[in-house]
């Protein structure tokens, strides 16, 4: 099957080309920092995280959202996503390779990765993500490649996938838990010690993970004869209506418990972030940009006639997707760091280099899913008599 | 033959990589290692033996230097007592560089001649060694 | 015998694993080999049940008794000093009331105070959260309760940056080793991405000295035996008022600091 991966139109190579042009520059990069060190990014003794582990935080919600579509089909049985259920399952795959790839890319000494294995340690999160993720990825290539086999051979998927679809779905849960422990169990850092960490991520990834997958879904009907049908688009702008307005109610519990209370601590980084903290704010426009985008998605979501229109439905997305990526995918880990545990305010911002590296990494997901879909493409035009053949 | 062309292709290009070992040394021409034992600390010690016995030593010190370092930081264990009973502070630094200061003719002769770069020296000094020390 | 290409696969495969589960019993085999030889700690050294400081403040007067303290530790464990706050790395450093001692601070304090420096180390915390998040153990818990950092199985994560809630812990964003003014040749340099700090100078107690910073004190820090009724620790805290940073987040922090109170000035 992954033959139909070698055989494509010009547009096709065009793209391959310049994801591995961009991952090509992405890995010189890399290179020179492993040779210099970490030093060579924004991070610093106080902000001691930075794009590339919030970046991860982000992509673990995209991985997980799969799940949105699983559940529908294989419990319930909601035969629209029939088509469609492929697109979130490979989806993952690539997503979840995105996060193995940031944290690899955020290690001091990444040759010493397998101290992980060889030293096991599971009163360490880090440990029960590093299970949680490999096992995620494993799933999603196994269940969606046998699925996908399945249907090109035109026959029954193996009965033995069942039960492990059936797994993916609390896996999927737990992925997006345990990262939220990351944050959620370090005391003295009051951003992220919230008993709420879990469900707010979860909300998160169910909105922006789905929101994705509405742009992917229409960029291959656009672009290929493979037409994921209306109706299924229809039900995940659902998931992401509800989701997204999960989020930001979430949020806002968030918000008042801080603001309620008064307590410091708890101020700390809400002030830095909306509005700055001695003098400093560099994430303030980021952050006003992230709540106004939100708002304007969850009108158009919310309001029946702009969900259901493909226009306004693609605003919505793309707004949710970036309101979210800039509340996740730097805002929270960002924030958490300042005021540092000293009530001090260092500030961070990356740099060029972190830039690249990051956006060669995401050029691999990229990579990885553009290929996954081309299958997923050819195998479709490949069957079914009655469908047009480009 | 189908696709004859592309299968040759394929042959050559898999045989160029996996002689590469040999043609690109070809031409270096490679001393035999050895390594120096004629320190000033070794040349006043009168029984000439190194914490273990020297076909111990010169086929496992990487393994003893695991335990060692094992046993000091993280079992406060600094003391190793040797097959005879003598003892030795556990020290890279301290013990077994004092004898062997001579780093580049004792560690790196073999060390390059076998290829391995121990990370042993990115954070050990060796006290007569010039800026850096690194096994290059 | 014919084999289709699945079955290849399947023989190959076991050939392998097989192969694998060779050579690692040989190496298991071959490791083996000395049978009297044995680790002991060290004849001499300083032991305790809980090692814990006490930093009287009343000591610390002129600038000179700040910086004395910090050099001796930063000389002996070639602390790089890189100049710029992003990079920097610290074992031990100095801060205000208001900024060590979060949200305890009072704008009617004497001004004398609110500007007096104090110094900043790892706690060697009993529950440290350090030692919890680290997913290799590089950073673990010795018996003697100090919190060891093993900079040879760091993988540099950070998580335990992410945990301290003292901000003890420094980075190598990049190679210390240019950074040394002298370095000590009898301690080593840490490499570029693993994390470190204070370690109560495990590498002296173990030869029976003190540590550095409390040698370099002049009596203002004081390291001893928590858990001896009869230690100079908890002969000053039994008779002085102390107070420990951040120990209602259950860390169980043991550097103790006594702020004047029954001493002659501040």
């Amino acid at each position: 099957m992954f033959e139909k991966a070698l055989v494509g139109g010009r547009r096709y190579w065009t793209l391959v080309a310049v994801l591995l042009a961009i991952i090509g520059i992405g890995f010189l990069v890399y290179l020179k920092q492993l040779s210099y060190g970490l030093g060579i990014t924004g991070m610093s003794r106080d902000v001691s995280w930075g794009f590339y582990i919030s970046q991860f935080t982000f992509l673990v919600g995209v991985a997980a959202s799969a799940v949105m579509l699983v559940i529908p089909y294989y419990l319930h049985n909601y035969k629209k996503f029939s088509k469609i259920v492929i697109l979130g399952e490979f989806l993952a795959v690539s997503a979840v390779t995105m996060c193995i790839l940031f944290i690899f890319v955020d290690m001091g000494q990444p040759m010493r990765i397998m101290n992980v294995i060889l030293h096991p340690t599971p009163n360490s999160i880090l440990f029960w993500d590093s299970v949680v993720l490999t096992g995620y990825l494993l799933l999603n290539i196994i269940i969606g490649w046998t699925t996908l086999q399945a249907e090109w051979k035109e026959t029954a998927p193996p009965k033995w996938v069942k039960p492990l679809i059936y797994l993916s779905i609390p896996w999927a849960i737990s992925i997006h838990t345990v990262t939220a422990f990351i944050y959620a169990g370090l005391p003295g850092r009051h951003f992220w010690l919230t008993a709420i960490m879990a469900a707010r991520f979860l909300a998160s990834a169910f909105a922006s993970g789905p929101a994705l997958l509405i742009l992917l879904a229409l960029i291959v009907r656009k672009y290929t004869s493979f037409d994921p049908g209306r109706e299924p688009i229809l039900a995940i702008s659902k998931i992401v209506a509800y989701a997204m307005v999960t989020n930001v109610f979430f949020f806002l519990l968030e918000v008042f418990t801080a603001g309620y209370s008064q307590v410091p601590g708890h101020l700390g980084s809400f002030e830095y972030l909306f509005f700055g903290l001695e003098g400093h704010g560099k994430l303030v426009p980021l952050m006003w940009i992230s709540i106004l985008l939100a708002f304007i998605a969850i009108v158009l979501l919310v309001i029946p006639t702009t969900r259901r229109h493909e226009t306004t439905l693609t605003v919505a997305c793309i707004a949710v997707f970036i309101s979210l990526w800039i509340d996740k995918g730097f805002g929270l880990v960002i924030g958490g760091f300042i005021p540092n545990p000293l009530e001090r305010v260092f500030e961070y911002w990356p740099t060029l280099p972190e830039f690249i590296i990051s956006i060669a990494v995401w050029a691999t997901g990229f990579l990885i899913l553009t290929i996954l879909y081309k299958i997923v493409v050819s195998v479709r035009e490949g069957i079914g008599p009655g469908e047009p053949v480009h | 033959m189908y696709d004859g062309g592309k299968i040759i292709t394929g042959i050559i290009i898999f045989l160029l990589f996996a002689t590469f070992p040999f043609y690109y040394n070809i031409g270096k021409a490679h001393v035999k290692p050895d390594p120096k034992l004629d320190t000033p600390v070794i040349k006043q010690l009168k029984e000439k033996k190194c914490v273990e016995s020297k076909a111990y030593m010169r086929a496992n010190h990487m393994q003893l230097l695991d335990k060692w370092r094992n046993q000091a930081l993280r079992e406060a264990n600094r003391t190793y007592r040797n097959e005879e009973g003598k003892l030795f502070e556990i020290s890279l630094q301290n013990t077994c560089m004092r004898c062997h200061s001579n780093k580049q003719k004792f560690c790196d002769e073999c060390h390059n001649y076998a290829e391995v770069k121990p990370y042993c020296w990115d954070c050990h000094f060796v006290k007569e060694a010039k800026e850096g020390g690194a096994a290059k | 015998m014919s084999m289709d290409r699945r079955e290849f696969l399947k023989i190959a495969g076991l050939a392998g694993l097989g192969l694998g589960i060779g050579a690692g019993a040989s190496g298991w085999i071959f490791s083996r080999g000395l049978e009297a030889s044995d680790f002991i700690p060290s004849p001499g050294a300083l032991t305790a049940k809980r090692w814990a400081m006490v930093v009287v403040l009343s000591k610390f007067k002129t600038e000179d008794d700040y910086k004395r303290v910090i050099k001796a530790c930063h000389k002996f464990h070639n602390v790089p000093d890189i100049g710029n706050p992003k990079d920097e790395i610290k074992w031990i450093w100095t801060d205000t009331y208001e900024h060590v001692f979060v949200g305890q601070e009072n704008e009617y304090l004497p001004e004398a105070f609110k500007e007096k420096p104090f110094p900043l180390l790892c706690n060697h915390c009993t529950n440290a959260p350090c030692v919890r998040v680290c997913p290799t153990k590089a950073t673990f818990k010795r018996k003697d309760g100090i919190t060891m950092q093993d900079y040879h199985r760091c993988i540099g994560c950070r998580f335990c940056m992410a945990a301290c809630p003292y901000g003890a812990r420094s980075f190598n964003w990049r190679d210390p080793r240019p950074f040394i003014k002298e370095t000590n040749p009898t301690f080593p340099t840490r490499t570029k991405g693993v994390v470190e700090k204070c370690t109560y100078c495990v590498e002296l107690l173990e030869k029976g000295e003190m540590p550095k910073c409390v040698q370099a004190s002049n009596g203002g820090l004081i390291f001893g035996d928590l858990q001896d009724p009869n230690s100079e620790v908890r002969k000053v805290l039994s008779e002085n008022f102390s107070m420990r940073r951040k120990a209602e987040l259950g860390t169980g922090p043991s550097v103790f600091y006594i702020i004047g109170g029954g001493e002659e000035d501040v």
